[in-house]
């Protein structure tokens, strides 16, 4: 195959393209420039689009001997990623960037591109396994990131190609430092790539404007605190409150829900997060599914979150999804993953959560 | 492999590399008192001569440095210094159209010391008229401190009446600095008679070694140092001469303005078929910059190796890899920071859209070129571009 693989500058990636050039592949490296101010992509912001990490992906494509270049992106990713990220929280819901540069970026614009240019695939160094098309989760359970790849259509995951999912981390690693690649040790890249400090509450705070509003609890109703803009919170959060009122009951209390429309956050504990009713948006399915069905599956709600026993019963443009063990902390915006088969680690379908609701509807196994 | 990208930099010619390596041998530092120091010193000169009389020079006038960027930055910064420290002057009069080593310093001026600049406009061509430059001047010229205009632009080819415009100067004893990078060794060049008072150029654009250049400074004018330290050169640059980079870069400039006439009218032959032959297979293809035929002080008005097309619908940077993997070579053209591309301000500059800026690409001819190097872009430009053209439209797409 004639493939392009998308080059963070990171070991993942760095093996990856490593190991489609062994498997005898025309391997063309391509890093993504996706910060749209130079300050962005100077050292000292983490991620993965700083011009250091530019040259270490060039480094990579040295020593592999395969041509490299760099793909400007920033303004797709601009208008895609970044803009949207502060419209689902000015809007009171908490997005993944991670799963949109998927679905917008890595396996659309970059995937356009590649095949309009005479490219078959794109190859990115995720882990997770790829076979005839079934997605599944990678051997590292703890590296695991088919959460992230999961709403990709058949179509787009037909076109990618991921190397990493029979590795661990750790193998990952050993394969970058067999083949000498200076970034087999490379620290691993954490946190929202566009938010160099870290700091999401100051991103937003800059992006939207701070407002005075109430913290209120939920159980009194009364004002327990202020805050400096609803879009700030995020359903489950507890710490960053600075509430004056103690709980009565001197237990820590928790976002339990954020209402930007009045520029509210309601605040009570932890045992009123429990959520067991989920309605989402439009699904994807990898399997086939009947309208009205019900499907007993294993459903993921958070990146790194728990995993529950779920069924998730299909509609026309959505789904809904019961619990069969309670949750804390889902937040409308973040993707329900749905898993399968034996090893529940096949990914039947996603869609992104709309409503959670702490009404357990049915806790019994089907 | 086909070369189209001699304006980036251009291979060596063997004289001038045989020469640099045999004084590689050679042990001497051109400022030691011995006979070993002396002989380096002697080669430094009789190269500093050589090089004077390939420009039309003075010797005394010709300060070596490490290149185009560092001979850029202390002719702006150096007479902007000297200028200010002498007579209070702040202004910069400067062409949007310079090269980054203009440009940038310019910024800096401005931003940290205090520099008014003055952009001076350009035509759709990228060339500046005798006229806008007056005006410019006699806005306040008693605060002029320096006018800096490429002789020649190192992305679209246009050449500027560097002449005409020093006469503009002149009356007002104003300093005019040239990049003439691009035009040395290509163009019909004499530094008395263009009466500018500083000229950069570098060895690698014509033949020569890399990291070797010339700043041509006129006795006249003075500058402050970037650097500060032995005062090899005049006092104005410090630093122990690369004796054999200074003789390589003495026998390019040498061979490159004996053989001037010669390949300048082989090398625009090349281009205009180039260009032709492009515009035959992708009629909407445009030629960025002034037209071939044209003429600037009786000799060409725009490099005679120099290609710029806009393909619309495309991306240079499409463009370029497409023909990377076909083993063509050439350039976006456009100014590289972070190793991401942005739109050209040379380009936009000359009034052109930035799809226009992004969509296109620099073929620039020199010594090495031949027929078969412009066959095979030819032959393969057509799929290129259709390709390209295709995924510009996928990522228009949203």
């Amino acid at each position: 195959m004639n493939v392009i693989a998308a080059m963070s500058g990171g070991v993942d990636s760095a093996v990856a393209s490593a190991l489609m050039v062994e498997a005898g592949h025309a391997v063309t490296g391509i890093h993504l420039a996706l910060a749209s101010t130079p300050d962005a992509s100077r050292i000292g912001s983490r991620g993965c689009c700083t011009v250091a990490d530019a040259n270490d992906a060039r480094r990579v494509a040295d020593v592999l001997d395969i041509p490299f270049y760099v793909w400007n992106l920033a303004d797709r990713f601009r208008a895609d990623v970044v803009d949207d990220f502060v419209a689902e929280y000015a809007a009171g819901r908490t997005p993944n960037p991670c799963v949109r540069c998927n679905e917008r970026i890595k396996f659309a614009a970059v995937l356009d591109r590649a095949l309009a240019l005479g490219f078959d695939a794109v190859v990115t160094g995720h882990h997770a396994r790829l076979d005839a098309g079934v997605l599944r989760r990678s051997v590292d359970v703890g590296k695991d990131q088919s959460y992230v790849l999961a709403t990709l259509t058949d179509r787009q995951l037909g076109l990618a190609v991921f190397p990493l999912g029979e590795m661990t981390k750790d193998q990952v690693r050993q394969e970058a430092a067999r083949r000498g690649l200076l970034v087999a040790d490379k620290p691993d890249s954490h946190d929202i790539c566009f938010i160099a400090d870290g700091d999401t509450r100051g991103f937003l705070g800059k992006h939207l404007g701070a407002r005075i509003g109430d913290v209120i609890d939920d159980q009194t109703g009364h004002v327990v605190g202020q805050h400096h803009g609803a879009h700030g919170f995020t359903v489950g959060q507890r710490r960053g409150l600075s509430l004056g009122v103690p709980a009565a009951d001197g237990k820590p209390r928790y976002v339990l829900s954020v209402s930007v429309a009045d520029n509210t956050v309601r605040v009570g504990p932890g045992e009123a997060l429990e959520i067991g009713f989920i309605r989402t948006g439009a699904p994807v399915w990898h399997t086939d599914v009947a309208v009205g069905e019900p499907l007993d599956c294993i459903v993921q709600l958070r990146a790194h979150g728990m995993t529950s026993p779920a069924t998730v019963t299909p509609y026309e443009h959505r789904t809904e999804i019961a619990l069969h063990r309670g949750q804390r902390g889902i937040a409308a915006g973040q993707t329900a993953v749905f898993y399968g088969g034996a090893d529940a680690d096949v990914v039947l379908g996603a869609a992104r959560i709309e409503t959670a609701d702490r009404v357990l509807t049915d806790t019994s196994p089907r | 492999m086909t070369y189209l990208d001699h304006a980036a930099t251009t291979p060596m010619l063997p004289g001038a590399a045989e020469a640099m390596a045999q004084q590689l041998g050679a042990v001497g530092n051109a400022s030691s008192l011995h006979a070993s120091g002396r002989a380096a010193r002697r080669v430094v000169e009789e190269s500093r001569e050589a090089i004077a009389a390939a420009l039309g020079a003075r010797p005394s006038e010709l300060i070596f440095t490490s290149g185009g960027t560092e001979s850029d930055n202390l002719a702006v910064k150096g007479i902007f210094w000297s200028r200010r420290e002498s007579d209070s002057r702040r202004r910069l009069i400067i062409s949007p159209t310079e090269h980054h080593a203009v440009l940038d310093a310019v910024e800096w001026l401005h931003k940290h010391e205090g520099a008014q600049v003055c952009w001076l406009p350009t035509d759709s061509h990228g060339r500046v008229s005798v006229d806008a430059l007056l005006a410019c001047i006699e806005e306040d010229p008693d605060d002029v401190a320096l006018v800096s205009i490429m002789w020649a632009n190192n992305e679209v080819g246009t050449v500027n009446d560097i002449t005409a415009l020093a006469q503009v100067c002149t009356p007002f004893g104003i300093p005019l600095h040239t990049d003439a990078v691009q035009a040395v060794g290509i163009l019909p060049l004499d530094v008395t008679a263009s009466g500018v008072d500083a000229l950069t150029m570098t060895g690698h654009k014509l033949g020569g070694p890399y990291g070797a250049g010339v700043l041509m400074l006129s006795t006249d004018v003075s500058a402050t140092p970037l650097s500060h330290g032995g005062g090899q050169e005049r006092d104005v640059r410090s630093g122990t001469l690369d004796t054999p980079a200074v003789r390589g870069l003495s026998v390019g400039v040498q061979e490159a303005v004996v053989g001037r006439t010669e390949r300048a009218a082989r090398l625009a032959a090349l281009r205009d078929r180039l260009v032709d032959g492009i515009q035959a297979e992708i009629p909407d293809a445009v030629l960025n910059g002034s037209p071939v035929d044209s003429v600037v002080a009786g000799g060409p008005g725009r490099l005679p190796g120099n290609a710029h097309l806009s393909f619309p619908g495309c991306e240079g940077d499409a463009l370029l890899m497409l023909l990377d993997a076909r083993g063509i070579e050439c350039s976006t053209g456009s100014a590289c920071s972070a190793g991401v591309s942005q739109p050209s301000h040379v380009l936009l500059a000359m009034g052109a859209e930035v799809e226009r800026a992004r969509g296109s690409l620099r073929f620039s001819l020199g010594h090495t070129s031949t027929e078969a190097d412009v066959d095979h872009l030819l032959e393969v430009i057509p799929a290129v571009v259709e390709r390209a053209r295709r995924a510009g439209l996928s990522g228009a797409r949203r």
